[in-house]
């Protein structure tokens, strides 16, 4: 049974991720290797990524502000999101099941598809730009 | 032991009732993952059978993706056909409470069309923006504030 279950874990997450930002970017940056052994996650890349349109109506800075560390406002309802950026919100990437299925549903709306890791890497590693 | 229980029944049932607006204390998953992109607007304002459409659609909901995995999407979908009370359901595959005939009541009166559109309050669905605790699931006038 707990091998099942085990199994299950694996299955579902994926890479097993880590629970906080810095850990979660050295899982993304691995996961991104398998592709491309020389890919380095990039905050300058994470930054465009973020901020551009991907064939549909929204950025990711449409709901998250440009830099991400401002308080967001969505850009259909009008409510009100709490900072993005880790060292805004310390609630932000501590906790991979949240983090996942935020990027399926967000990436979803932005592109239309499921955001790669080696995107995802570069986002976070926007987000925490200057964290010691 | 019969009549305390019924009495502490009917004392539940009567609450709502007498309440000015009846409340409910969002569930807290339904406010976690509902309430992150719009207030987590009252069980009580759709039939269950709308709530129902929604949930079985939430990969595609108004246009953005809210989909949640099966246990989570289990639980709220039950709090939400426990609590839901309209029987009139909005037209639709995708049922607004801004389309009932009871929001139109309450609001069509006293808001101005120009103040649905002004960068305040963006929208109808956006409640907060005059409702100032509606993510506590509290819409009572006195915590009513309409935007400058």
């Amino acid at each position: 049974m707990k091998i099942i279950l085990l199994a299950a874990a694996v299955a579902f997450a994926g890479p097993a991720l880590a629970a906080d930002p810095a850990g979660l970017l050295a899982d993304y940056q691995a996961d991104a290797r398998k592709v491309d052994a020389a890919f380095a996650a990039s905050a300058q890349r994470g930054e465009q990524f973020f901020n551009a349109r991907h064939g549909n109506e929204w950025s990711c800075a449409s709901c998250h502000g440009a830099s991400g560390a401002a308080q967001g406002k969505h850009a259909k309802t009008g409510k009100v999101i709490a900072p993005l950026s880790p060292i805004a919100n310390p609630e932000r990437f501590a906790d991979a099941a949240r983090v996942e299925k935020w990027f399926k549903r967000n990436c979803n709306d932005v592109l239309g598809r499921a955001c790669t890791s080696a995107e995802k890497g570069d986002v976070l590693a926007f987000l925490t730009k200057g964290q010691p | 032991m019969r009549t305390l229980l019924a009495a502490a029944l009917l004392g539940l049932a009567a609450l709502p009732a007498t309440a000015d607006k009846p409340r409910l204390p969002p569930n807290p998953t339904y406010k976690a993952e509902c309430g992150s992109c719009h207030v987590p607007y009252p069980p009580k304002l759709l039939p269950a059978q709308s709530w129902r459409d929604l949930m079985a659609r939430l990969d595609r909901h108004f246009g953005s993706d809210a989909s949640l995995d099966a246990k989570t999407s289990e639980e709220i979908s039950r709090y939400l056909a426990a609590n839901a009370e309209r029987r009139d359901a909005p037209p639709g595959a995708e049922p607004r409470i801004t389309e009932t005939r009871w929001f139109h009541k309450e609001h069509d009166q006293e808001v101005p069309a120009t103040m649905w559109k002004s960068a305040a309050v963006k929208g109808p669905a956006n409640c907060a923006a005059c409702h100032t605790r509606a993510d506590d699931g509290e819409y009572s006038e006195r915590t009513l504030r309409l935007p400058k």
